[in-house]
């Protein structure tokens, strides 16, 4: 456990350079800048890999390195989303804290393969601990001369510069963060021209996410094959998951690919003293909530989670036992989405509040026998309707909350008060 | 309007960016004005960022409505932001907000008489293992409970 993304965080000074030097860190950006890597065996050892962008879409991150025109001519730019901001996520918070040169090397390496020459780091707003740690492993960096201009005498040029977001969920939508990294409102661009060909400044661009970054130069360490094994096919290597809820410990959790769902909520402690497990959302709170029996069943992988009915998203697994009033989260996770719809896209920007306006009359005890209906074929009229995927994630909570716990639902509505005692 | 050492402050970020870029350096340098201006902005301070970075106003104005840390009205010395989502509500958080509520005398949005701190329902600050969790100031607060939400506000001044 902890072996990749996260193994610094149990050492002293977990952040520094040292710390990073003494588990093999730089190593492979040592072997580029003496040449003995090639760009090309770089994306080859990724692919075979098997990582998939770990921000929640889960695209293969050699495959989308391998869309940048490398050999057009002009400036190109590489970018970290670490506008971590999903309901129930903070995994990247760690790595940014405990293991940020991982980071800074996988940007390096990732301009290095792309031919792009500036970074940019694009951490949210309220990250200030992250972000100070990440200035200071920066600071390490260019003193080390491992970054800037001709590094090391190799020709190699690579600037990495932070920047801090200010409280927006949809900037972690790539195209909307690249808007907010302009100086503007971060609202997603329409799609094509992809980033790869229009990107930063109307320069062709890669975003990856910091766990993917992270886990860059462990992968080109020991080989793509090594890190595809440690996980199951088609989900390749080891995630970084954030249990949290209602477990006796929360915490993240550094494991392969395809652990058994029960093996994870006993890492995390286990449920509370006599309490029974109601359901999971396993990917963030965009991602579908699947019931207990399912969720037991399931592993912790991109196909297994697709079958129990939702998605391995961002590996942020929201554990509720029968204490939580499902009306209850599902108005809040409503809420969230309410607030954070950028307010584009007439389906989302009317969808999200509609939503939480029914949501929240029925949680008043004004609701009414048609709102079920009602709340799915609105969550249905936003789905796929919009530029991103903000109304996607709006919409299906909305769904599989009512096709699961219906009966939650028809009592609040019915009796104006929760089912489930002590709660609502 | 802006003061030389929020100036300096501003430079460092606009040498980020490439030249003529300068407005990718908006929301820092708005986040920064509202820092020197006790938390909250005003449209001259809007109008000065604007002018300083030479953008158009109605662009530092947009960005400044987008997004969620900038405050048009004035806050308290301290300004608790406590996020309700779902992991820290499953945790209690709903009930230590009202404890809080409670215990300055304030509902969420306001400011305390003395104007020491007011209190905010934030969305997912991205630390749901540690919850419930607030920020205040730069500084996260995990794991709380009444307790410690006792010993945070003793510490404020």
């Amino acid at each position: 456990m902890n072996n990749i993304c996260l193994k610094s965080i149990d050492k002293d000074n977990p952040s520094s350079l040292a710390t990073y030097e003494t588990m093999g860190g730089y190593k492979v950006w040592h072997k580029i800048l003496n040449g003995e890597l090639s760009p090309e065996k770089i994306l080859e050892e990724l692919k075979i890999s098997g990582l998939r962008g770990r921000g929640g879409a889960g695209f293969p991150t050699g495959l989308k390195w391998s869309f940048m025109p490398r050999n057009q001519e002009g400036q190109k730019y590489v970018v970290c989303n670490s506008d971590e901001g999903e309901p129930g996520t903070c995994h990247d918070r760690d790595i940014l804290r405990f293991n940020p040169h991982s980071v800074i090397e996988g940007m390096a390496i990732a301009g290095y393969v792309m031919n792009a020459t500036v970074g940019y780091n694009y951490i949210r707003g309220e990250f200030m601990e992250p972000y100070y740690r990440c200035e200071e492993a920066l600071k390490e960096a260019y003193d080390a001369g491992l970054l800037g201009t001709n590094i090391k005498g190799s020709k190699v040029c690579f600037d990495l510069y932070s920047h801090l977001g200010a409280g927006a969920y949809i900037c972690g939508e790539e195209t909307a963060l690249l808007e907010s990294l302009e100086g503007k409102k971060g609202q997603p661009r329409f799609k094509p021209p992809f980033p790869a060909n229009v990107g930063l400044y109307g320069k062709p661009t890669t975003i990856n996410n910091t766990e993917s970054f992270a886990s860059v130069p462990e992968i080109l360490s020991r080989g793509g094959q090594w890190f595809a094994n440690l996980g199951v096919p088609n989900s390749g290597g080891t995630k970084c998951f954030s249990v949290t809820g209602n477990v006796k410990n929360p915490a993240n959790f550094e494991i392969p690919m395809g652990t058994p769902f029960s093996d994870l909520l006993k890492l995390a402690g286990g449920l509370r003293k006599g309490r029974t497990l109601k359901g999971v959302i396993p990917g963030g709170s965009s991602t579908p909530v699947i019931p207990a029996a399912k969720a037991m069943k399931m592993t912790m992988d991109y196909d297994s989670i697709e079958k129990a009915g939702s998605m391995l998203g961002a590996g942020s697994v929201i554990v509720m036992d029968d204490t939580t009033c499902m009306v209850k989260a599902l108005t809040r996770l409503a809420h969230f989405y309410y607030d954070e719809s950028c307010g584009q896209c007439t389906p989302c920007r009317e969808g999200t509040g509609w939503m939480y306006r029914v949501l929240k009359r029925i949680m008043d005890g004004q609701g009414k026998s048609e709102d079920l209906e009602l709340l799915l074929s609105v969550q249905d009229k936003m789905l796929g309707n919009t530029i991103c995927a903000l109304a996607d994630g709006a919409a299906m909570p909305i769904e599989s909350f009512i096709r699961h716990f219906r009966e939650e639902f028809e009592y609040y509505i019915k009796h104006g008060k929760s089912m489930v005692e002590n709660d609502g | 309007m802006i003061s030389d050492q929020a100036k300096k402050e501003i430079n460092t970020w606009v040498a980020k960016y490439p030249e003529g870029k300068q407005s990718s350096a908006v929301m820092q340098a708005l986040t920064i004005v509202q820092k020197e201006n006790g938390g909250s902005l005003t449209n001259e301070l809007k109008q000065a960022v604007a002018d300083y970075l030479e953008m158009p106003t109605i662009s530092v104005q947009e960005v400044a409505t987008f997004y969620e840390n900038y405050n048009h009205k004035p806050v308290g010395k301290h300004v608790v932001r406590f996020c309700h989502n779902i992991s820290c509500m499953l945790n209690g958080s709903d009930e230590l907000i009202s404890y809080l509520e409670e215990k300055l005398d304030v509902k969420t949005g306001e400011i305390s008489k003395d104007g020491l701190v007011s209190v905010k329902r934030v969305e997912c600050l991205g630390a749901c293992v540690g919850g419930p969790m607030c920020q205040i100031g730069d500084q996260y607060y995990e794991k709380l409970t009444k307790k410690r939400i006792d010993e945070i506000l003793d510490g404020l001044k």
